[in-house]
């Protein structure tokens, strides 16, 4: 009986969760697809069509930026604390500790602190460098955390025989230990990826809503999920504010199929 | 002759003692095998010949350990070098995941091999040494963890050997394998020790008096007693060699 109700739930939870997304995805498509026209998908915006190309732009730069500094820092700070800090040592729990409480801030507090130091104070304006450097420091944590795990998880054992052939520290983290972590520490830049292109309240005070394609690193744009908001937000353009959705769950759907295939491929060299 | 001489030396990891006033003489070209129950600090010892041991945080040690008459704990010492002339086969068979070519590569690599040909050459005397080319040579770019464990720890003594070392260290080295894997590395050691210094730690004292040429008894920390592996398991000269060996306890 009991067993009969536990499968129950588990079907029950199952059916939920797949037709609430299918739900989502059939109610953003119906009412997107058939706005996805000529106009939004020009290349300038104007008050005629509200078109979304400067945006889709503006979230390829903002994102290719954004990894382009954070993973990097990001990777290099996991392998400090895993590979080179010794265990027990106080300025590594204070890193810890650190990236813990910033994963943890709700990104709105990203977008003031980003408008009060880089956008006010730094005078950066509203612009691409100031939107970027926000996004850093909030996906920061993200991957620091992500090629933590994946370093802890390499077996010492293969630590052990690198070091006893005579291999130098650089030679056994880069040559072994790294391979076998990549697909952990790409998993964690794919999710650094998809909160950059979800991200609305940190950029909205950092990166500014304008509508045409930034012409420098200091000039102000909006990527698709601002844009998405700032449409839905004026009231007269929620259907292009749909059919902007559509655009970004298809940007999503890519971005998640490319980095599951890429790091499949990298899991077949190692496994 | 000596091939490495360990005279008085202590070991601590903090505040415990592992090693207590350890002399020991290792004959090249032979085996010694170090036995005792567990913890007794054979590992640590073994560990000890490599520098391994440095890696451990809170590891002190007192004493000398000469390799070739050199001290291994000098300031000058280059510890990669050190590891290079003294290999390692540690207790679980623990090959890179790459493929097997790679794995025996690795080594040579290493310390500056970049020739193909020279690499080739390298690859197929090391594993014909450890006793698994007709294995594996049909399968050079397979991926090492694909095959058995005892062909992966045969894997493993192959890569120690194609950096040419003159000592090879084995730590428990078929505690994880099969009989029929175990016979078969036995069998290798005692051809291995033509060519290398061989020490090895094992729990089984079958394998201990049937391989090895000289016997270290670990108890505690000290060696209690250490000679001809013959005369030993004959006619042990202290009671509590004699009670391990004849399994009264351990």
């Amino acid at each position: 009986m009991s067993s009969k109700l536990i499968r129950g739930c588990v079907y029950l939870s199952a059916a939920v969760t797949f037709a609430s997304l299918l739900f989502i995805l059939l109610y953003i498509f119906i009412n997107g697809l058939p706005h996805l026209n000529s106009d939004i998908l020009s290349w300038k915006f104007t008050t005629d069509n509200q078109s979304l190309i400067p945006s889709l732009i503006t979230t390829f730069i903002v994102l290719g930026l954004t990894l382009l500094i954070a993973t990097p820092i990001g990777v290099f700070t996991g392998f400090y604390l895993v590979e080179y800090a010794k265990r027990g040592n106080k300025v590594v729990e204070v890193i810890r500790m650190a990236t813990d409480t910033l994963a943890a801030i709700p990104s709105i507090v990203y977008g003031l602190f980003g408008m009060l130091f880089f956008v006010t104070f730094l005078g950066f304006q509203y612009s691409v460098a100031a939107g970027v450097l926000t996004s850093v420091i909030m996906v920061l944590p993200l991957i620091i955390r992500s090629t933590e795990e994946a370093l802890m998880a390499v077996n010492d054992s293969l630590r052990e025989a690198s070091f006893g052939l005579g291999a130098g520290k650089l030679r056994t983290i880069f040559r072994v230990v790294l391979p076998v972590a990549m697909p952990g520490i790409l998993s964690g830049v794919i999710l650094a990826s998809g909160r950059v292109i979800g991200e609305t309240a940190a950029l909205m005070y950092t990166l500014g809503t304008s509508s045409n394609l930034p012409s420098g690193l200091f000039s102000s744009g909006r990527t698709l999920a601002l844009h998405m908001y700032v449409l839905s937000n004026e009231g007269i353009h929620v259907n292009e504010s749909f059919a902007t959705g559509v655009v970004l769950i298809i940007f999503v759907l890519i971005v998640n199929g490319l980095s599951t295939f890429l790091s499949n491929k990298l899991a077949k060299g190692t496994k | 002759m000596s091939k490495i001489s360990i005279k008085d030396m202590n070991l601590w990891y903090g505040d415990f003692q592992a090693l207590h006033g350890v002399s020991l003489e290792i004959p090249q070209n032979e085996i010694t095998a170090f036995i005792g129950p567990s913890g007794c600090g054979k590992s640590t010892l073994i560990k000890s010949l490599n520098r391994m041991n440095d890696l451990v945080e809170g590891c002190r040690i007192e004493g000398d350990i000469l390799l070739d008459g050199k001290d291994i704990y000098k300031s000058n010492t280059n510890v990669n070098t050190l590891r290079k002339d003294v290999g390692m086969v540690f207790q679980q068979p623990n090959p890179f995941p790459m493929s097997i070519y790679n794995n025996i590569a690795y080594g040579p690599r290493t310390h500056g091999v970049k020739d193909k040909k020279e690499l080739d050459e390298i690859v197929e005397k090391s594993l014909r040494d450890a006793a698994i080319w007709d294995e594996v040579k049909d399968d050079l770019n397979k991926n090492a963890l694909s095959i058995s464990g005892g062909q992966q720890q045969r894997i493993c003594i192959a890569r120690a050997l194609a950096v040419q070392p003159e000592v090879l260290l084995m730590d428990e080295p078929t505690s994880a394998l099969d009989p029929i894997s175990t016979a078969k590395i036995e069998e290798l050691v005692t051809e291995l020790k033509e060519k290398y210094t061989i020490v090895m730690v094992t729990h089984n004292m079958q394998q201990a008096s049937r391989v090895s040429d000289h016997t270290a008894f670990f108890f505690n920390g000290y060696i209690i007693e250490s000679g001809d592996t013959r005369k030993m398991f004959t006619n042990p000269k202290k009671k509590q060699t004699e009670d391990y060996i004849s399994g009264r306890f351990g």
